[in-house]
């Protein structure tokens, strides 16, 4: 089973975007589960919210407190205690950032970085960078096609909307190497 | 294919399946999402009912009451403070042994405010005369509402269905949702026996003087017991036409010379489920989950407990100055066996902490006083000096 933390802030659909991938995985007869860690949420507070795919039904509720990979969406969260605590050793980490942020130790955390705000101001004429950052993440593991997610989204949106969104989408998964992260994914995933 | 779908849509799509005529639902946290998307459901023209927006859930239960004495199928839902606002209505409900369907999306009870998942507020009612049902995930939730409105309307009971508020409701994952076929076939339109008629009239509610309040209340306590059967035969049927059952009164899994066993109500079974996996104990484990809760199921409960030595009561609420409430009916149940097993009783997971899966291994090696109850997990360095 694998286990991914989304961070992000009020507002930035952190909560979309593990539903969105969930629903991708469902989409494509995996098993998945996603759901926010709530709180007095108000638009701009650091928010989290869990994705968790597998090949069997999954049953435990509690909070992913070990990811094997972190999908960031605003790189100053990076400064917030407690963002990377609990990843993987070999896990990765994904930031919405225009350049690689020079406050990440990485060690043997690999980051990669998507200007995933940019790319939605472009494609949809909004700052909303979840689409474009699970675009990205799908092209990196590999663990579902890319069109799962235009599926996903297809449940949310339609007409313009929706084409914008799939345009962005292939953009976003082009711009990162494709399956970078496939063996740490297969090897979460067994 | 099933489809992926958060708890609270998949309650409000289950809902209108089962073709309530009436729903009067106010919003509160965690249930909005149900009923803002029963609105919507209405208002997309995919569901037909009245759908009474109210300015309280005191009127929402209100509107449900009425709405069910006058023989239409009712729902409502509810939460934490807003249970609290509608438990006299609920009383009167049962009381008046009108039948109809409420999902708790169970939470903390103020004060202090808290808005996170726990069972206090179901918990607070559970004297109200009201069927209650505990869900394990939200599959569960989706059979169980739909079970709930046949046993309501064959018993002439209310039924309560509790839903771990954000734990499920806030869940999305992948749910099998029943055809409107299947839902029809299970439950036919109903005529409710004592319908208010002004044709025939009748009242309900009147004054009921010292000499047959005694014998009202033993009717409501005995049609309640009567129940049991009810559900039994609701989750069997259901399991033939759907092939999923919502759990009956309870399940237990694991082995079964098991020695040592855990009860567990609500969301925080699947946890503790993988939990067993994750962390095989030196001695095998017998999980229980305790669906039923009113009815109290006590000869389940002594059946499931069978060849146990040591049982561990978990739960999601208290009653301050006596203990577990789940934990202390189990030991209450369990006193008429010839060999009972220890029980031990928690409280965990309050005010939304969250249960992890290490929690099995320490509850298992937490030798609790035989007898006793705590809150576990608590930090006693965060309380005030005095309370230490």
């Amino acid at each position: 089973m694998l286990e991914i933390r989304i961070h992000g802030r009020g507002g930035q659909g952190n909560v979309v975007a593990a539903y969105l991938l969930a629903t991708a995985a469902i989409g494509e007869g995996r098993y998945a589960q996603a759901f926010p860690a709530f709180g007095a949420e108000r638009r701009g507070a650091p928010v989290v919210a869990f994705a968790r795919i597998g090949n069997a039904p999954i049953h435990r509720r509690c909070q992913v407190l070990q990811p094997a990979f972190l999908i960031v969406q605003d790189r100053a969260l990076l400064q917030v205690p407690g963002v990377l605590d609990g990843l993987k050793a070999g896990g990765g980490v994904l930031v919405n950032a225009n350049t690689m942020p020079e406050e990440m130790d990485s060690g043997d955390t690999d980051v990669v970085t998507l200007p995933a705000t940019a790319l939605a101001t472009e494609y949809l004429g909004r700052p909303v960078p979840n689409t474009a950052l699970l675009a990205a993440f799908l092209s990196l593991t590999g663990m579902l096609p890319v069109t799962a997610l235009t599926a996903a989204l297809g449940e949310r949106f339609k007409g313009k909307v929706l084409e914008r969104n799939r345009a962005l989408v292939e953009t976003a998964a082009s711009r990162v190497e494709p399956g970078r992260w496939q063996e740490v994914a297969h090897a979460a995933s067994a | 294919m099933p489809l992926a779908l958060e708890g609270s849509q998949a309650l409000a799509r289950t809902v209108a399946l089962c073709r309530p005529q009436v729903v009067a639902a106010y919003p509160i946290t965690p249930q909005t999402h149900i009923v803002e998307n029963i609105s919507r459901l209405v208002a997309d023209g995919v569901f037909d009912c009245e759908f009474v927006s109210v300015e309280s859930e005191f009127s929402a239960a209100s509107v449900a009451l009425g709405a069910a004495a006058a023989g239409s199928r009712a729902y409502t839902a509810s939460a934490s403070q807003g249970i609290m606002l509608m438990s006299e209505v609920l009383f009167n409900i049962a009381g008046l042994r009108v039948p109809m369907v409420m999902t708790c999306a169970n939470r903390s009870v103020g004060g202090p405010l808290n808005i996170w998942n726990d069972q206090q507020d179901s918990m607070a009612v559970r004297d109200s005369g009201w069927i209650q049902l505990y869900c394990a995930d939200n599959q569960e939730a989706i059979d169980t509402t739909i079970q709930a409105y046949r046993i309501a309307e064959r018993t002439e009971l209310p039924v309560m269905v509790c839903v771990d508020g954000f734990t499920l409701t806030h869940t999305l994952e992948p749910l099998e949702l029943p055809s409107q076929e299947e839902v029809d076939a299970f439950l036919p339109p109903y005529a409710f026996s004592r319908s208010l008629d002004p044709a025939h009239p009748i009242s309900i509610g009147t004054l009921v003087t010292p000499e047959h309040f005694s014998e009202v209340r033993h009717a409501h306590h005995t049609a309640m017991v009567k129940a049991i059967a009810e559900i039994e035969a609701a989750d069997g049927d259901w399991q033939a036409l759907s092939g999923r059952s919502g759990g009956a009164l309870l399940e237990s899994s694991g082995p079964a010379d098991a020695t040592v066993g855990v009860l567990t109500i609500g969301s925080i079974h699947g946890t503790l489920l993988e939990a067993m996996t994750e962390y095989p104990a030196s001695e095998p484990v017998r999980l229980i989950k305790l669906r039923c809760f009113r009815p109290f199921p006590a000869a389940a409960i002594r059946a499931a407990c069978a060849g146990l030595e040591r049982l561990v009561v978990v739960e999601r609420a208290l009653s301050p100055g006596s203990g577990g409430i789940v934990g202390n009916e189990v030991r209450a149940a369990l006193s008429t066996m010839e060999q009972p097993p220890r029980v031990e009783n928690y409280a965990v997971g309050l005010g939304g902490r969250d249960v992890p899966l290490d929690l099995y291994p320490r509850l298992l090696e937490a030798d609790g006083e035989v007898g006793g109850f705590s809150v576990f997990d608590v930090d006693v360095s965060r309380l005030a000096p005095e309370d230490q």
